[in-house]
């Protein structure tokens, strides 16, 4: 990956509100103070629920709508202070997918492709082998000369990604691109974006509602509720440690490796003893370690809920043991394992 | 009919034509010109602009219900000052666009409403100009309804031109109603409209295969 460390985006104490649509009704914050930093070459993911302001804030970074308060950069552009004609300019430079693909109906495939194209004058010829290349990258050259209505939600995604790489951006927004897609089509397309950023080393912002999308493919993550940022970090961190409930949250239902409530109260009902939940870690002999210092006091633990998954190469998740025996005893084990920075909770 | 008859029919058809064609051209880019205009300038759109999405708004409401007849009157000082007369078949052709131009500016806003605004956001996004979403994003999404409107003004257009005799403007209407009922002529008056009903099918026929090709149904 290119030059991790410079930044692309940044955000500083951004706002966003939207008058009212009534006379009289208040406006609406949706955004209160957000800073981010996006670096060059990576996949940086935005996660947040329906409704937390995720297209709103990607709409800012190419001023499709204008900040309120704050600073908004990309490059080397201020576009929180352009004007409409300077900020198209800086629109050829970003790129951006969508999740109902917003194809223009009334041309062919190859017609969709060569529009950005067209709108910054490049002449014919060049603009016809552009698109071909294009179309043969995100694989769909045979269909060039189709409307969009005759291919399938995954081939028209993948229109609007050569669509939006027509003019060679650096920067790639991308709005729940592949949240209007069944999961299969939803990898080929994630697949697609990992392969734009690794091959063409165009930073992707990636917003979604759906934690699996992060886990594919992000390599930092922010999560935005009420309008700030609460939570950012490597997407390994996040996974491995949400701090805030939101996150916590977001990261259960996707690794479901925590007992819900109802599991919990089941578990305890069939197991008598003390219930914990060991967060998984990439360490050497993690699960030697945690299952000696268990034995080693004559604690009997049996693994009954749980799950580990693979994050960037790295293990994350976390297991759930019952505890029999001495109390004193299990106190002394759990405060040895956290002495040793495992992270335990008993549930 | 008579031989000095079909000279007369032969003249009054070319009158039609002429006010019809040229009613359904000027009328029809007039009318895209300030539909566009009112679409755009509404608020929240491309080129929101409240004073004259405003007073846009109100004129075409004010003069779109105005019969045919009444507005031709009305626009007499208007005729006079650009065309230098107020009757004859200029004059009738001359209020025919402009009447025209008024319906079919709410056609177009209508039917550029329609369009999926995803679409205009993409466009934006690719960091076109206004002005260019409009013509080759808007109009080219919108062409199977538009198409569909500028049908069905043509052939309101047609039925505004039988009309055209009240000020001199001549054309089929007139032949019917002078030559025609006027003299109790009636294979006269069956031929006049049997000639308007041709018009009008071909036109409404030509309409809806262009819709269908446009709409690739
Ligand atoms: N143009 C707008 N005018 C008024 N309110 C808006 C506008 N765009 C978005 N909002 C409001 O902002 C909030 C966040 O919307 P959005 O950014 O689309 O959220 P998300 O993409 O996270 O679901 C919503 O309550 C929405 O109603
Ligand atoms: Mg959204």
């Amino acid at each position: 990956m290119p030059q991790q460390s410079e930044v692309h985006v940044r955000l500083e104490g951004v706002t966003k509100t939207f008058p009212s649509a009534k006379r009289g009704a208040p406006a609406q914050e949706v955004l209160r103070g957000v800073d981010l930093e996006i670096r060059k070459g990576e996949i940086f993911g935005i996660i947040g629920q329906s409704g937390a302001g995720k297209s709103t804030l990607v709409r800012l970074i190419n001023g499709l709508e204008k900040v309120t308060s704050g600073t908004l950069t990309v490059g080397q552009h201020t576009v929180s202070g352009l004007r409409e004609s300077e900020l198209r300019e800086v629109r050829r430079d970003i790129g951006m997918i969508f999740q109902q693909f917003n194809l223009f109906r009334s041309r062919t495939v190859a017609g969709n492709v060569a529009y950005p194209l067209k709108v910054a004058g490049v002449p014919k010829a060049e603009r016809d082998a552009k698109v071909a290349r294009l179309l043969d990258f995100v694989g769909l050259l045979a269909r060039a000369h189709d409307h969009p209505e005759q291919l399938s939600g995954g081939q028209q995604q993948r229109v609007g990604i050569a669509r939006a790489l027509a003019t060679d951006p650096s920067l790639l927004l991308a709005d729940e691109a592949t949240s209007a897609l069944d999961p299969e089509t939803t990898q080929d397309v994630l697949n697609l974006l990992r392969q734009v950023n690794r091959e063409l080393g165009i930073t992707i912002v990636i917003i979604t509602h759906e934690m699996d999308v992060i886990r594919s493919i992000a390599d930092r993550v922010a999560v935005i509720d009420g309008g700030l940022v609460i939570e950012s970090g490597s997407a390994y961190d996040i996974f491995n440690d949400p701090k805030t409930p939101e996150a916590q949250r977001f990261v259960g239902i996707t690794l479901r490796d925590r007992p819900s409530a109802e599991t919990l109260k089941r578990l305890r009902a069939n197991h008598p003893g003390r219930l914990v939940t060991v967060r998984v870690q990439d360490r050497p002999g993690f699960q030697t370690t945690l299952s000696s210092a268990f034995l080693k006091r004559d604690v009997g633990a049996e693994i009954v809920f749980g799950g580990i998954s693979e994050l960037q190469e790295r293990p994350v998740g976390s297991l759930t043991f019952v505890l029999n025996g001495n109390d004193t005893a299990i106190d002394a084990a759990l405060s040895a394992l956290r002495e040793d920075d495992f992270a335990v909770e008993e549930v | 009919m008579s031989e000095y008859n079909w000279q007369v029919f032969q003249t009054a058809i070319g009158q039609t034509f002429f006010i019809v064609s040229i009613s359904v051209v000027v009328g029809g880019l007039l009318g895209l010109a300030l539909g566009l205009v009112l679409y755009a300038t509404r608020p929240g759109n491309l080129m929101a602009n409240r004073p004259v999405f405003i007073l846009l708004n109100i004129l075409v409401n004010i003069v779109r219900p105005i019969p045919f007849v009444i507005f031709l009157v009305a626009i007499q000082p208007l005729m006079l000052a650009s065309i230098g007369t107020t009757i004859g078949t200029n004059a009738v052709t001359f209020a025919l666009s402009l009447s025209a131009a008024f319906a079919v500016s709410r056609i177009v806003e209508q039917n550029l409403v329609t369009v999926n605004p995803g679409v205009i956001e993409a466009a934006r996004a690719s960091g076109a100009r206004p002005i260019s979403i409009l013509l080759t994003v808007l109009v080219p999404e919108a062409l199977g309804p538009l198409i569909l409107g500028y049908t069905f003004i043509f052939v309101a257009i047609v039925d505004m031109s039988a009309q055209a005799g009240l000020f001199g403007g001549g054309g089929i209407g007139d032949f019917a109603i002078t030559y025609g009922s006027q003299r109790y002529d009636w294979p006269v008056v069956y031929i006049s409209v049997a000639v308007m009903i041709a018009i009008v099918q071909a036109g409404q026929f030509l309409g809806n295969y262009l819709a269908r090709k446009a709409l690739r149904r």
